[in-house]
């Protein structure tokens, strides 16, 4: 069978060639499970032993001198539930800066893969749900880890991966519209500065934001780690009704920052 | 039908008209070189065909299919080796083949892998992260990798740059044999010899245009006869030769360190100095010629 051949019998017609087509997205992510293979051990590694430091230091350290009870909750189950919100943006927002950047700019591993039939949507989706469903993994582990120091497990936290998954879908695509929007890799620091750490210092991770400044307060309802920790509180300790609102903010994020992701990269990347 | 159509194609970047105005048609099986210097346009022609570059004027069909709205249609049905190597480093040589067989949509990825493997005569590496092959080798795999949904048309973009002459003539041979098998093959290149090689048809490009096209042979007896004579010789004597060459009309260029009186057949006695070197006329001479002296 001659070449033309072989490809007039399997090519698709334009009317074959769907929008977010499967196959494209799923040829997109396979590749990062192949990348992820080759470093899967340090990633683990960190997702462990980071929720390990942070649990002693804060849970033991300031929960044993300083703190007693928060919102009454012991000082270990208050953190150790707050900080999968940290896990998640910790593994979406910065790995989707730092890797979009890396392999737009120094890899150009996006001209190989849009050289083939994939558009610039199919992309952005595939990168945002791979890290999305890493995040929704390795997020858990802070709570598997408080657990050993104390905290009692419950039905609720089945919803957990869903909840993080969610947060990291929205934290993926902002990170990557981050980095189809900076020249330099430098410019990362404004955005970790300005944005990833107030997020994650005032989310209600590892003090109550109902002692803050009624500002702030206002200003954390629009934070979506906030709500992922409230999330997650709720799956340990019971949900609340609003939970439900909670999680609709967090879709919302997720969706409208999918959007904007893809309208940035198909500006970097279609000249 | 031609494989691949560009009519009145521009496309600018800010101030900089990068592709002016391009015509080209790259019939069904041939293999045609796209001559051209740095700058002159052929890369952001390889970056229109694979839709990662919009035309601001003209029309552009590949393979039937008009872009860039079947731009993804075009792509499902070529291949694509790029410039620089953007294979994943860390990942094994049968997986970098995978990946793109299912990007691809190939039905059989194994056998796909499997088939790239023995075009890249990886077959042994098939586990090696790509970061342990030499650079030959990973260049038979960047071709392998733009090979695994076996194409009817195929875009190599400069396919042998940076490379040393071993691995560029075992590159050919690859390239040969798949001209040989009716893939249609469109190469830019600045490799005279490469287009001289390999190509059915050369177009040599300049400031975004075709400035001529045809067979490489044809080229050179158009546009520079039948021989060069080269003359090494201090400044002076080389400003004085050339002057004495251009009165009669012939066409002299500089190459390097001699000038190169092109078409010195047609040269009247004492016009060629006695220490001239005759050589046949080459497709370096009429690249030289028409593209000008400047580099860019």
């Amino acid at each position: 069978m001659s070449a033309s051949e072989n490809v007039a019998a399997h090519a698709p017609r334009a009317s074959q060639m769907r929008r977010l087509d499967p196959a494209a997205i799923g040829g997109v992510m396979s590749r990062e499970v192949a990348n992820f293979r080759t470093f899967w051990k340090g990633t683990t590694f960190s997702s462990v032993l980071e929720p390990v430091v942070y649990l002693l230091a804060f849970g033991l350290g300031l929960g044993a001198t300083v703190v007693d009870r928060v919102d009454g909750l012991s000082y270990v189950e208050y953190v150790g539930t707050g900080m999968v919100a940290t896990a998640v943006i910790f593994s979406s927002a910065l790995p989707a800066m730092f890797g979009t950047f890396v392999k737009e700019r120094f890899q150009r591993t996006y001209d190989a893969i849009l050289a083939a039939p994939v558009d610039v949507e199919e992309l952005v989706t595939a990168e945002m749900l791979w890290i999305g469903l890493r995040a929704g993994f390795y997020g858990n582990f802070p709570l598997v880890v408080a657990m050993i120091f104390g905290l009692d497990p419950a039905p609720g936290m089945l919803l957990v991966p869903l909840f993080a998954f969610v947060t990291a879908l929205g934290f993926a695509a902002f990170g990557i519209a981050v980095a189809a929007s900076v020249a330099k890799m430098d410019q990362f620091n404004y955005v970790t500065t300005l944005f990833i750490t107030p997020l994650f210092l005032v989310a209600g991770t590892f003090f109550p934001i109902d002692q803050l400044p009624k500002g702030i307060q206002v200003a954390s309802q629009l934070n979506p780690l906030h709500h992922l920790v409230e999330l997650v509180r709720g799956s340990a300790f019971g949900f609340e009704s609003t939970d439900l609102l909670r999680f609709a903010f967090l879709a919302v994020f997720a969706v409208t920052l999918w959007r904007v992701a893809v309208s940035r990269m198909e500006k970097r990347l279609i000249d | 039908m031609a494989a691949i159509e560009l009519h009145g194609v521009v496309k600018r970047f800010g101030p900089i008209t990068a592709v002016d105005g391009l015509d080209l048609e790259v019939p069904k099986g041939i293999c045609l070189g796209l001559l051209g210097p740095n700058g002159a346009g052929k890369s952001t022609t390889m970056r229109l065909l694979t839709g990662q570059a919009r035309a601001d004027e003209g029309s552009i069909t590949v393979l039937g299919h008009r872009l860039p709205e079947e731009s993804k249609d075009a792509r499902a049905e070529m291949g694509v080796v790029p410039q620089l190597d953007n294979l994943d480093v860390d990942v094994s040589v049968q997986d970098n083949l995978a990946v793109f067989a299912r990007l691809y949509r190939v039905k059989d990825v194994r056998a796909a892998v499997d088939r790239g493997l023995q075009l890249a005569r990886l077959d042994g590496r098939r586990g090696d992260p790509v970061d342990q092959l030499s650079g030959g080798m990973r260049r038979r795999l960047l071709l392998a990798r733009g090979l695994v949904h076996d194409p009817p048309l195929l875009l190599l973009d400069e396919p042998t740059v940076g490379l040393d002459p071993q691995i560029r003539t075992e590159l050919w041979s690859l390239i040969d044999a798949l001209r040989t098998r009716g893939t249609t093959i469109l190469m830019s290149t600045h490799y005279i010899e490469e287009a001289e090689r390999l190509a059915d048809e050369v177009a040599v490009m300049a400031h975004g245009k075709i400035i001529s096209r045809g067979k490489p042979s044809e080229l050179v007896a158009q546009h520079a006869g039948r021989e060069t004579a080269e003359v090494y010789a201090a400044p002076e004597r080389l400003a004085e030769v050339r002057a004495k060459a251009e009165a009669q009309g012939l066409k002299v260029r500089p190459a390097g360190p001699a000038v190169a009186i092109v078409g010195s057949e047609n040269a009247t006695d004492g016009v060629i100095p006695p220490e001239a070197i005759r050589r046949a006329a080459t497709l370096e001479d009429v690249f030289v010629l028409l593209t000008g002296e400047e580099a860019e």
